[in-house]
């Protein structure tokens, strides 16, 4: 029975965000509330293979960019509608992570970090290349009439995003508490003995980059109907990598709820301090506090709680 | 389309780059290869270095090689500071691996966007009397912003070498990377070496600044694109090899400077992935690894 549970919130967090946006209200809660979703997603993607395996990746933005790209090519060819967008950038980019966790998993961890921050730079530079997408410049897309049921675009994507994030974060759950989620754990502790051991450390590894490269991809599959103007410089931008990996090292790594409390946090800090302060200052915060955390605080927020708790129970 | 001339000139140009990204790497050369601490920041500390070098001229007229020279001491004192950070919060609780590279990930981002904030994000380039001028050797136009940026950078290398050889201080780094305890047992403290080593690995990130900044313009993102690079050329070079360093700098100098002249400009930063994950892939030790 437990394992159907994270199936029905799911389903009841989609319906209750369906029924918000009923209500109408003003249109930036839109934006601003799929902003922070979207980094619920990258933050928890980011989570799997860092947090459950330890395996540092700094190149979000371009499995980001893969979904978003993927996208955009099928508007532009097909016309696809946002579901096929979906299915079809979570495929792209989790093949993208398979293929560069098999060439740099077998290396120690510090190899696959340097390869996934060089890949940004180079899909990048593909993509600037390639005038079909727009180049260097970026192409600007119209988005096609909001479906039926929803009174503009702006509701359905944060619709959209609510399920995907909420689907990543069961996802998240699921494979913390099975089997597989352990076998993370043993390689993130001590990956030679969990293979004298016989845990198949490849195979999950590769199942991690891969799982996560998928849901990186799928968040930025909307991105382009988000922006509706997508151009190298933003789809790749540094944010991404320094966010998905400052949120869950904020919130916590060890759990599926750490990356969920940082990327609200941080985001939700970012949209008001965009508006009120710069954005630029605004990541310079950003670093600063995700700097202090790995000194101070490396379990994260939920390492605070949890000790506080400990203590109260002693 | 295909010329003789043209090859020649790619050649030359990417063997003179080549030794500019001998001084980009040999940082990393020390601190990746040889201390085994993960300085992704490295080429952001380069990018300060070219900003500093930008100032200095701006507003004081220095040339940007005095600049470069003259700064080493405070990049020493700064990388003595990262250094301690680095210990204090990792090294010293032996969980360097993973948090010590979002550290240096975050020490990257800080710097990047302190200056998007300084200076905005136009390119910055810096005037000096020979930075225009060139000249030819048959066919082969050679221009000084290349060469100088090349001869210095040999020189750095070289004296890297010499450093590393011959000093007491030298040996002792190289020592505490194969076996800092026997080091310990020789009455040497090896956090001292290694903080020494590492504080001279960003020393030289001040005067690879000012070259690169008198190679070309500079915006403060430019580093990211050096990420790969550099540990492109530390990895092919065999990590913690000086010279191996240098012959992959040159590699990658020519192997860039081709597909630029060849396939356009906006190729370049490709190769040098290309080249690494080939590297990563085939022969992890690098070509002259051991």
């Amino acid at each position: 029975m437990k394992k159907t549970v994270p199936l029905w919130v799911v389903l009841g967090v989609v319906v209750a965000a369906f029924l918000f946006t009923r209500l109408g209200g003003n249109r930036y809660i839109y934006f601003a509330g799929y902003f922070v979703l979207q980094y619920i997603v990258l933050a928890t993607a980011w989570n799997v293979l860092g947090g459950y395996t330890g395996y540092v990746n700094f190149g979000t933005a371009a499995f980001f960019a893969t979904g978003a790209y993927t996208a955009l090519v099928l508007i532009l060819a097909f016309k696809a509608t946002l579901p096929v967008q979906i299915v079809a950038g979570a495929l792209t980019a989790g093949l993208l992570g398979l293929g560069i966790g098999y060439l740099t998993l077998r290396l120690r961890g510090v190899f696959f970090s340097i390869a996934t921050l060089a890949l940004s730079v180079v899909l990048q530079t593909v993509v600037s290349n390639w005038e079909y997408v727009g180049g260097g410049k970026g192409l600007s897309i119209i988005r096609p009439k909001a479906p039926a049921l929803f009174a503009s675009h702006a509701e359905y994507l944060f619709v959209v995003m609510v399920l995907l994030a909420a689907a990543s974060v069961a996802l998240a759950w699921w494979v913390q508490n099975s089997r597989v989620g352990r076998g993370l754990a043993a390689i993130r502790d001590n990956e030679e003995a969990a293979e004298c051991m016989g845990v198949p450390t490849l195979r999950l590894k590769l199942f991690a980059t891969t799982l996560s490269g998928c849901l990186m991809g799928v968040a930025g599959t909307p991105f382009p109907y988000y922006v509706t103007l997508v151009e190298p410089g933003s789809v790749f931008s540094l944010d991404y990598a320094v966010n998905s990996l400052a949120m869950p090292m904020i919130g916590g790594t060890t759990t599926w709820v750490g990356p969920v409390i940082g990327a609200v946090l941080l985001g939700t800090a970012q949209q008001v301090a965009t508006v009120t302060i710069s954005s630029e200052l605004n990541l310079l915060i950003v670093g600063i506090v995700l700097v202090a955390f790995v000194m101070l605080a490396p379990q994260g927020i939920v390492g605070l709680v949890q000790r506080l708790f400990h203590r109260r129970s002693r | 389309m295909f010329s003789l001339d043209l090859l020649l000139n790619a050649i030359v140009a990417g063997i003179l780059i080549g030794g500019f990204y001998a001084a980009v790497s040999l940082g990393i050369s020390v601190s990746f290869g040889l201390l085994d601490i993960v300085n992704i920041a490295h080429p952001a500390f380069v990018i300060l270095g070219s900003y500093t070098a930008y100032a200095m001229n701006r507003f004081f007229g220095f040339d940007p090689l005095l600049t470069g020279l003259l700064f080493t001491p405070v990049f020493y004192a700064l990388g003595v500071v990262v250094y301690r950070l680095y210990y204090l919060g990792f090294e010293r609780k032996g969980e360097e691996s993973l948090r010590g590279l979002v550290f240096f990930f975050g020490v990257l981002f800080i710097v990047e966007v302190a200056l998007l904030l300084a200076y905005g994000v136009d390119y910055r380039m810096i005037e000096a009397r020979y930075v225009g001028q060139s000249f030819h050797i048959g066919v082969v136009g050679i221009a000084f912003r290349l060469l100088l940026p090349c001869l210095v950078g040999l020189m750095v290398t070289v004296a890297l070498h010499l450093f590393l050889s011959k000093t007491f201080y030298g040996r002792a780094i190289k020592a505490v990377s194969q076996d800092s305890q026997a080091l310990r047992l020789m009455g040497v403290d090896p956090v001292k070496i290694k903080r020494i080593a590492f504080a001279l690995s960003i020393a030289t990130a001040s005067l690879a600044g000012a070259l690169l900044i008198l190679i070309g313009p500079v915006e403060p993102s430019i580093g990211r694109e050096y990420i790969g690079r550099v540990f492109a050329i530390v990895v092919l070079g065999g990590m913690g090899s000086i010279s191996g360093t240098l012959a992959a700098s040159v590699i990658l100098g020519v192997v860039e400077s081709l597909t630029a002249t060849f396939s356009g400009p906006s190729w370049a930063p490709a190769v040098s992935f290309g080249i690494l994950l080939v590297v990563l892939a085939v022969r992890p030790a690098g070509l002259f690894g051991r």
